[in-house]
């Protein structure tokens, strides 16, 4: 799922400064299941807004909404009515897409309420790791199901660099070396030959550098 | 002959060879470049010049070997694949060796976390065992990465990459310096040696694979100026092992400096008797101007030339 967290109340606060009246959306997809802009925490963040602005003597007026997904249009017609000319300011706690899909069908000013961190999941209650870096073509086959590409913090296909040291990275002690899971793993499962191959340089064009990307899928198209 | 460079010519001869480090400056004035250049030429073969090293700015490794070649020395210019994409390095790389620069070092490079701009981004195009191929498919393919011909005057370096005993895991570490080399390393420079019993058993691994006939192993050293940066290596640079008896060793001595010096030149004696060490590369920081009676010491002055 993605991962995001809550930006500092202050802050967001800040971005809305100027509305009499904002709406508060959340969003029922990862942002609820990781804890930072479910139905709950709009009810935290939107009481939160009412009593800065109250001790500030300028009262905030707020419409709280969670919707199902702020990343498919489909449930976006469920915002329509709560879009009202007194709204000044939409604030999404979604990801940065849902954020995005409420600004493009919307003649209002959004603003996040959310910082997205990244895609990954649950280690334990109230913790979540990275484990994707959405690079557009997987290698995780090679790698014994361990990414490297954002799992080392040098994006290293052919690793470990010379940083590694009783299984921990350079760059801090509570940073697992991505790179020894690997080696630890390819070991477990008889496949250490395989580390052996040298990883060819990576076409990065299938990630974020050959621009911003979709998915086409014709059979499910409608027109 | 891969490059013709002199580094590669005094391995081909057989002899140890001795390779010094010169850290570029902070700042835009090249003096104390050349300063470090006039003071090893006579007493290193060639010098290192490191490539923003710890992710500070400094004064580029190109730039810096222009300078040493300048002084009549032979540089090794290190190139990290953390500030360039593919494109960048190439392009470099290019220039680099139309002004004269024969030798390079590959590197990953440290993290920018541990230097002076820690919120900036890193490239990682490629890894550093990638880049030693993009070199030498340059050199003997004659082609570019993206497969493209060189036409002509294609660059002929004498390709290093580092490899480090001391990282973990250790059974995996020969296999990949097995790697470097398979992806066309010519030479390799070791991470600082303290630890001489686990490079000894590091030696053996490599000698088993046979590894020390297919590039040139340099054994890398770092003289000690105190008890102080010892520790401070033991508990805080990752991928090094500083063994306790060296610090003990360093805090008993009434005469610090010296006692650096001392171990330093038993270190290379030492290195000298292990079958398949081809040379030592001593990285002074910061204290350059002590190699040169570190070498007289250890027997190694003066510096064997070229035969013709």
């Amino acid at each position: 799922m993605i991962v995001a967290e809550g930006k500092p109340i202050a802050e967001v606060a800040k971005l809305i400064e100027d509305a009499n009246k904002v709406l508060v959306v959340g969003c029922g997809g990862c942002v609820t299941v990781c804890l930072a802009g479910g139905e709950k925490e709009v009810g935290v963040l939107a009481s939160a807004l009412r009593m800065l602005r109250k001790k500030e003597d300028k009262p905030l007026e707020t419409v709280e909404l969670t919707i199902s997904r702020q990343c498919d249009p489909e449930y976006m017609e469920q915002l329509e009515k709560y879009i009202t000319d007194d709204i000044d300011a939409v604030v999404s706690m979604a990801c940065g897409v849902g954020v995005q899909f409420v600004a493009e069908r919307f003649n209002k000013w959004v603003v996040p309420a959310l910082d997205t961190k990244f895609a990954g999941g649950a280690l334990e209650h109230g913790v979540w790791g990275e484990r994707c870096g959405l690079c557009g073509e997987c290698i995780l086959y090679k790698t014994g199901g361990i990414c490297p590409i954002i799992r080392c913090s040098k994006s290293i296909l052919n690793g470990p660099c010379g940083g590694s040291q009783d299984g921990k990275c350079e760059i801090d002690t509570e940073v697992d070396c991505a790179w020894q899971l690997i080696y630890d793993r390819m070991n477990t499962l008889g496949k250490i030959d395989k580390l052996l191959e040298i990883e060819p340089i990576k076409d990065w064009s299938k990630s974020r550098d050959g621009g911003p990307r979709k998915v086409v899928k014709e059979d499910v198209m409608i027109k | 002959m891969k490059s013709g460079s002199k580094l590669e010519k005094l391995f081909n001869q057989g002899e140890f060879v001795v390779s010094g480090e010169i850290g570029p400056p902070k700042h835009a004035d090249a003096d104390i470049i050349r300063e470090h250049a006039r003071m090893l030429k006579d007493y290193v073969d060639a010098a290192n010049l490191t490539d923003n090293q710890t992710a500070i700015v400094r004064v580029s490794s190109i730039a810096s070997a222009v300078h040493v070649l300048a002084e009549e020395f032979e540089p090794i210019v290190q190139m990290t694949v953390r500030d360039r994409n593919r494109i960048g390095i190439q392009s470099d790389l290019l220039g680099a060796y139309s002004l004269g620069v024969k030798n390079v070092l590959c590197l990953s490079g440290d993290h920018q976390s541990f230097g002076n701009h820690p919120t900036s981004k890193n490239v990682h195009d490629l890894d550093s065992i990638q880049l030693v191929k993009a070199l030498k498919d340059m050199r003997d393919e004659k082609k570019f990465i993206c497969g493209e011909e060189i036409k002509e005057h294609e660059p002929r370096f004498f390709i290093g990459a580092v490899a480090n005993p001391f990282g973990d895991p250790f059974e995996y570490r020969v296999m990949r310096l097995e790697k470097k080399i398979n992806a066309g390393a010519d030479f390799i420079q070791t991470q600082c040696i303290f630890d001489m019993d686990r490079f000894e058993r590091w030696m053996e691994q490599v000698r088993e694979r046979g590894l020390h006939k297919k590039a040139k192993i340099v054994a890398g050293l770092m003289p000690l100026k105190s008890h102080k940066a010892a520790k401070y290596m033991q508990k805080f640079v990752s991928g090094m092992v500083v063994p306790d008896e060296i610090i003990e060793r360093m805090e008993k001595a009434e005469d610090k400096k010296a006692e650096g010096v001392e171990l330093c030149v038993e270190q290379i004696k030492h290195l000298q008797q292990i079958e398949g060490v081809a040379g030592v590369h001593i990285m002074a920081v910061n204290w350059e101007e002590i190699i040169p009676t570190i070498v007289e010491k250890a027997g190694l002055y003066p510096r064997p030339q070229i035969k013709e």
